[in-house]
């Protein structure tokens, strides 16, 4: 596990120092071919650039690819590896306006809302983003998120510091999932409540 | 027939040993390659666990010992996939390899369990003629010229992108093969795919010649060590792939006593060695008469024909047997999966192919049915991608 664990956080690490510059032939599906980020040290959970005093890093993210206008998801592990606990409380993107979802079974039915209070990563802990559970939602892409693409992040934390990630867009059609209201659903289907005014 | 006592009883002993001190010595010769690149700290000794470096300035899946199973999947471009779609698609591709020759999912495996026991599995990219042509670049590898004896199937045939994926184990290539094709579909067809085998893991000592289905060791005048270098390896770490689908007609084969498949040959069926030695690796002596005063080597035996000194002008076989399911009338649907590496498809392969086409003895018993051919680019430094240098 050592040698992708440690490839992750270098591409972590990477997308904090090339966050805003988003090319085609930039950071790739394990890291940056970038000079920078290709010479740099792989150091165990690297903190981010803009957030050097917070122990939130983001490992293995990926993005479900979409046509534009169709709402998607980007899913990750959050690395907790301070002391305290931390809240992401927002997510932006360049891509689309963003939500943090969760998933919910109501009346016995799997459904998908807004996640109140953000996501909390325990101290020394970690927290899947993960289809089916929960999700960085990508409410209206502008364009379409090309498989192989790549799209930056920005995570907003409850103390106002952020972390920047990009994730490569995986063709992904798994779990019977649908993140687009206006589609029909497939019988396992998880259709999408409506979105509370509380929303961030 | 003669019985050859010590290498059976060699094979044995090492098949009686702990399977843990064949795991070792299969992990040593993957990391011990210099065409590896960076040697693995420590590959674990286990069978399942074994882990060949997916990383290094030249692809893994070539110059070690080939594990057990194997597939060749083969993709045909989907229309609009360009040069920055083609980059786009290795990436991802580039990305699950590199995770799962390591034991971890690929991002978004829906079936992650699958993963864990990697058994020294390897990706390799071969690029077709075609996959040049989408990119607008000249294409350093062209399709074989016809060959007399070919009776190519368009179902086994060509290929703009090739994966050949390797593995101790069968499962794990099945996961690797689903998992790849999921990725690779909005940019690619898949075109046709050939699953082989070879004997399993800890049946035999590593760096075994295999048998075919035919009976015959395959593989014995192979590059070895250091002979690999100048047969194989451009300076720039690329080789290239032929992949010829080669069907048996075993009832034929069938027909004939043991001394006449030898003739075929020119090599003993149970030991490998030259019909004018008594070691698999004897050098074939072509000036050796019988009693007869004939030569022992038949001039249209394979080996004859095939053979080839000048160590540059060697392939490096890397072949696995097919074996699907017999007709109603019982007859078999098997043969080689014939892969060769080499430097340079026009220099090396195509004159040994038409030595052999013009005449082989063994060509009564083998019929190829699929042909395709293959660049396979350098490897990637960790954060690279396979193809990087060719379509940036």
């Amino acid at each position: 596990m050592s040698n992708p664990l440690n490839r992750s956080s270098r591409r972590t690490l990477a997308a904090a120092l090339l966050a805003g510059t988003l090319t085609t032939l930039g950071l790739a599906g394990c890291g940056g071919s970038d000079a920078t980020a290709g010479g740099a040290p792989a150091p165990a959970a690297a903190p981010s650039a803009s957030a050097a005093s917070t122990a939130l890093t983001v490992k293995d993210p990926w993005v479900k690819a979409t046509k534009a206008g169709a709402m998607t998801a980007a899913f990750a592990i959050l690395v907790n590896d301070g002391t305290t606990d931390i809240t992401v409380v927002s997510a932006e993107s360049p891509a689309s306006p963003m939500e943090l979802h969760e998933m919910t079974v109501q009346d016995g039915k799997m459904l998908m809302r807004p996640k109140q209070g953000g996501f909390v990563i325990k101290a020394k802990s970690t927290h899947e983003l993960s289809p089916g559970g929960d999700h960085l939602m990508l409410m209206k892409p502008a364009a379409a998120i090309e498989a192989g693409g790549e799209v930056t992040f920005t995570l907003t934390l409850a103390d106002g510091r952020t972390v920047p990630f990009t994730a490569i867009a995986k063709p992904f059609a798994g779990a019977g999932e649908s993140y687009d209201p206006g589609m029909s659903m497939p019988a396992s289907g998880m259709p999408m409540m409506p979105m509370p005014s509380s929303a961030p | 027939m003669t019985p050859r006592p010590s290498p059976v009883s060699r094979r044995r002993l090492l098949a009686g040993g702990a399977v843990a001190g064949l795991g070792a010595v299969a992990a040593v010769a993957a990391t011990g390659d210099p065409a590896a690149g960076p040697a693995a700290a420590s590959a674990p000794l286990d069978p399942g666990t074994a882990t060949v470096p997916f990383h290094g300035p030249r692809q893994a899946g070539v110059a070690e010992d080939p594990p057990a199973h194997a597939a060749f999947v083969a993709f045909t471009l989907a229309a609009g996939t360009d040069k920055r779609g083609l980059a786009r698609m290795l990436r991802l591709l580039t990305d699950d390899a590199a995770r799962l020759t390591q034991g971890v999912a690929a991002l978004g495996d829906t079936d992650a369990t699958l993963a864990v026991l990697p058994a020294r599995l390897t990706v390799t990219f071969g690029f077709g003629p075609g996959l040049y042509r989408a990119a607008g670049l000249r294409s350093p590898v062209a399709d074989l010229p016809p060959f007399r004896i070919d009776r190519l199937q368009t179902r086994w045939s060509g290929g703009d992108l090739l994966l050949q994926i390797c593995a101790d184990d069968p499962l794990t290539v099945a996961h690797t093969q689903r998992m790849l094709i999921k990725d690779a579909r909005p940019f690619a067809a898949v075109r046709w795919v050939q699953q082989g085998f070879r004997r399993s893991p800890g049946m035999q000592a590593p760096e075994h010649t295999q048998r075919n289905v035919l009976g015959q060791l395959d593989g014995t005048a192979n590059p070895r060590g250091p002979e690999i270098e100048p047969a194989v390896w451009n300076p720039d770490g690329s080789t290239t792939l032929v992949v010829r689908r080669v069907r048996a007609e075993i009832e034929k084969w069938d027909l004939l006593a043991v001394t006449d498949k030898e003739n075929a040959t020119g090599r003993r069926l149970e030991s490998g060695a030259p019909l004018s030695g008594s070691q698999e690796h004897d050098e074939p002596d072509f000036t050796a008469l019988d009693d007869a005063g004939l030569p022992r080597m038949p001039d249209f035996s394979h080996v004859t024909r095939a053979r080839v000194t000048d160590p540059a002008l060697k392939i490096l076989r890397r072949p696995y047997n097919y074996d699907g399911v017999p007709n109603a009338l019982g007859h078999p649907d098997a043969g080689l999966i014939f892969a060769a590496y080499q430097r340079d498809i026009a220099r090396q392969f195509v004159p040994i192919q038409q030595r052999l086409a013009d005449r082989d003895l063994l060509n009564e018993w083998i019929t190829p049915i699929g042909s395709a051919v293959f660049a396979v680019p350098p490897g990637c430094a960790e954060g690279g991608w396979i193809g990087e240098r060719v379509l940036t």
